[in-house]
């Protein structure tokens, strides 16, 4: 990989600076997610809160990466590693947006859920999910700051387990439902959250795609493997 | 984004094939072994930093470095698998069928329908008066000058806007029916607009013309050719498809030149 210092220097410091943007994302991400882990089993309210207006924060560094993009694509004419470097921390910063909102989503749902009883160790399921994806995003993170093209690719097959445990729950919180229709709420609001966490799992293979795209020139081109099933689930009476 | 990989160097394909060009003035070696085949109908773009041979090489191809005392070419260039450094072949010939557009617009001191009837006069193309009108229109028309210039056909050539006389120059180097033209920094000095205008034409141009464009605008090379070769120290690091010399790039010193780093 070369990167040499530009002839231009502010053009370095416009790349530093929207990569720095992309890291700093990341991290209100990574916390958005760590603390959506501890809301699902603590249900506290007040960290419901805190993390629907973190969100704020991560919709507006996208803008300002939007922003930059923009104006280096115009300003600078980026091409070869540079025109790579911009659209990638495009892209990214548009996932990182989109697992943010998750994130977010699974706070809303507290409200409802903290007025019900917990259905079996769903949370707790939820919550390894959850900390599953945040490794994923901190690793993918680590391997676009250190530009580790094998890194990346190894935390987009990762991807597979958190489809798995998703796979599992979905099947559970099924069975629950049938027994017993006061499980219906908190079920249907468990399955949401399930799903989206998966998505955010699906957002975060996308970043490693991105990043491989950085390093390589080319988007990794094998399918990777998938593991959510459940689009074909049944509900069987016992 | 898929890599396409480009057949850069089948020859069956080329146009022109370049095989192990030295050129040297006096004792300097200018381009030291370029191999590379130009495809039919194809824009490829010569580009690389100052003095690296990029306008030496593209004046091998229609023998302009004859004209350099001191000049010496060596290796193999052929042309519709004719060598056009072969004993027989005549070099006025050779450049009708090679046109050669240059840096500065260089219209003759005479009128816009002299400057493009000239060339099919001496190589006596027009059979009549009728038909030499009807060569300088088409040319013309091709050269996308004709709707601006067709009024005022008897007067200066120099007298039209640098943009204008850039295309009368094309006009001209079409009018004697080439099937390549040559261009060396053709838009260097002519404005933005004008610039447009004449990278329009070179698009609509490649459709019957193989086209080779020497250009310091890396901006220009990525919009106007199919091709591009990366000039270096009198050889060629790299060349390929445009939109992956661009994008993804496999040599590090074409990435520095091409990125505007300190390579």
């Amino acid at each position: 990989m070369n990167s040499g210092q530009h002839i231009v220097a502010a053009f370095d410091n416009d790349l530093r600076q929207i990569e720095n943007l992309v890291v700093t994302m990341g991290g209100l991400v990574e916390q958005q997610i760590e603390n959506a882990a501890k809301l699902i089993v603590s249900r506290d309210l007040e960290l419901a809160e805190e993390l629907i207006k973190s969100d704020k924060q991560v919709d507006q560094i996208e803008q300002e990466i939007d922003e930059l993009v923009v104006r280096i694509i115009a300003l600078r004419q980026p091409k070869a590693q540079d025109l790579r470097a911009v659209l990638a921390a495009l892209k990214v910063a548009a996932d990182l947006e989109r697992i943010g909102d998750y994130a977010k989503n699974l706070a809303k749902r507290m409200d409802v859920l903290a007025t019900v009883p917990p259905v079996g160790s769903s949370g707790k399921t939820i919550k390894r999910m959850c900390l599953m994806v945040r490794e994923m995003v901190k690793d993918v993170l680590d391997a676009y700051i250190t530009r580790d093209g094998a890194s990346a690719v190894e935390v987009r097959l990762r991807d597979e387990e958190v489809d798995q445990v998703h796979n599992n729950l979905f099947r559970t919180l099924l069975t629950y439902m049938l027994e017993d229709p006061r499980n219906i709420t908190p079920c249907m609001h468990l399955l949401f959250i399930s799903k989206n966490v998966e998505r955010m799992g699906d957002h975060t293979t996308s970043i490693a795609e991105q990043i491989t795209f950085l390093i390589t020139g080319e988007l990794p081109d094998d399918d990777r493997p998938k593991g959510d099933t459940t689009s074909k689930a049944i509900a069987k009476e016992k | 984004m898929s890599a396409t990989k480009t057949q850069s160097n089948d020859t069956n394909t080329a146009k022109i094939a370049c095989s192990d060009v030295h050129v040297f003035y006096a004792d300097k070696e200018a381009i030291k072994g370029v191999d590379l085949n130009i495809k039919e109908k194809q824009v490829t773009a010569l580009i690389g930093p100052s003095g690296c041979g990029k306008s030496t090489f593209l004046r091998c191809i229609n023998r302009m470095n004859d004209t350099i005392d001191i000049c010496r070419v060596t290796g193999n260039i052929q042309l519709d698998g004719q060598d056009i450094y072969a004993p027989e072949v005549n070099v006025v010939d050779l450049r009708a069928d090679v046109g050669m557009v240059f840096q500065k617009p260089n219209p003759f001191p005479k009128s816009i329908f002299e400057n493009v009837a000239y060339g099919p006069r001496i190589h006596g193309l027009a059979s009549s008066k009728a038909d030499m009108a009807n060569i300088v229109e088409q040319s013309l028309i091709r050269a996308g000058l004709w709707e601006e210039v067709k009024d005022r056909l008897d007067q200066p050539g120099t007298g039209l806007s640098g943009g204008q006389q850039q295309r009368l120059c094309i006009a001209r180097a079409i009018a004697v029916s080439p099937s390549v033209i040559l261009m060396d920094e053709p838009c260097s000095a002519l404005d933005p607009i004008a610039t447009s205008i004449v990278e329009e034409l070179i698009d609509e141009l490649r459709q019957n013309y193989t086209i080779v464009i020497v250009t310091h605008s890396m901006q220009q090379a990525a919009r106007v050719s199919q091709e591009t070769a990366f000039f270096h120290l009198g050889e060629i690091v790299e060349t390929g498809a445009t939109e992956e010399i661009f994008t993804n790039p496999k040599d590090p010193r074409t990435e520095s030149y091409i990125t505007g780093r300190i390579g």
